[in-house]
């Protein structure tokens, strides 16, 4: 099972600075077990979407070159203190995760 | 006798129901997964065919898309790449790591008050310009920054 991901949301004046950590192996499909010398497959984040007091804010599309243990930041204008953030990933094997944050002032 | 082969024709029928079930069942995720996911850009090989496959064959250059980047990247494993786009209307960002095997890394579409602006940690296998390709009304530009890496990031 997926680890919560550590969500920071913070008010800069009327914009939200949003910065997300996944827990994810983020594996290409290319590397190699040293011990075995058998290809590890392809294990990655696919999809994520964030969501701002319900209405979509972003929509990503990743592939296998983003970083092992992703970090996401982006900003969002018009929110406010205590708006509710939901952050959700998919990876390519179905695996998911969904979590939740505050907009803290 | 009659009461086997009613048997036999209930299962039969059962059977098929199920099979047209797990048909249907095998259709959903598949598509959602093409519409959500876009594959053909994603395993493009080459940049030209990424850029094709995100719909920006032919993007125009722009003094408003800034890319902050490390000039030399010790670690290719993590080169933080913050995009910030000053165009009107930003819909979507799209980075592209060009020498990677697959080079579409990321696209971001932005909705709702989301500012152009995405910072993320990207693998690059080699020295290469990291693009960025962003969608404004349908229009779109683009610009570079080139990364030198000392130690891969695909090879772990």
């Amino acid at each position: 099972m997926a680890e919560p991901m550590k969500i920071r949301a913070q008010l800069q004046g009327d914009v939200v600075d949003v910065k997300v950590l996944m827990n994810h192996p983020m594996e290409t499909g290319q590397r190699k077990d040293p011990q075995t010398n058998q290809t590890v497959p392809a294990h990655f984040i696919q999809t994520v979407t964030a969501t701002l007091n319900g209405r979509q804010v972003l929509a990503a599309q990743w592939s296998q070159a983003v970083s092992k243990n992703p970090f996401l930041g982006f900003k969002v204008k018009g929110g406010k203190a205590g708006d509710k953030l939901v952050i959700s990933w998919a990876d390519n094997k179905g695996d998911k995760n969904t979590t939740e944050a505050t907009v803290s002032g | 006798m009659n009461e086997l082969r009613r048997a036999l024709l209930k299962g039969g029928t059962a059977a098929g129901t199920v099979a047209v079930a797990i048909a249907a069942g095998l259709m959903r995720p598949s598509q959602v997964l093409a519409a959500e996911w876009n594959k053909a850009a994603f395993d493009a090989k080459s940049v030209s065919d990424a850029l094709k496959g995100i719909g920006a064959a032919s993007p125009a250059d722009s003094k408003d898309i800034l890319i902050k980047a490390p000039d030399i990247a010790e670690n290719g494993a993590v080169v933080p790449v913050e995009v910030t786009s000053r165009i009107a209307g930003t819909q979507t960002i799209a980075i592209i790591a060009e020498k990677n095997p697959q080079p579409l890394a990321a696209s971001f579409d932005l909705s709702n008050g989301a500012e152009g602006y995405v910072h993320v940690r990207l693998k690059m296998g080699q020295s290469s310009n990291v693009k960025v390709v962003v969608n404004a009304g349908g229009k779109h530009y683009t610009a570079a920054k080139e990364v030198k890496v000392t130690i891969g990031g695909c090879g772990g």
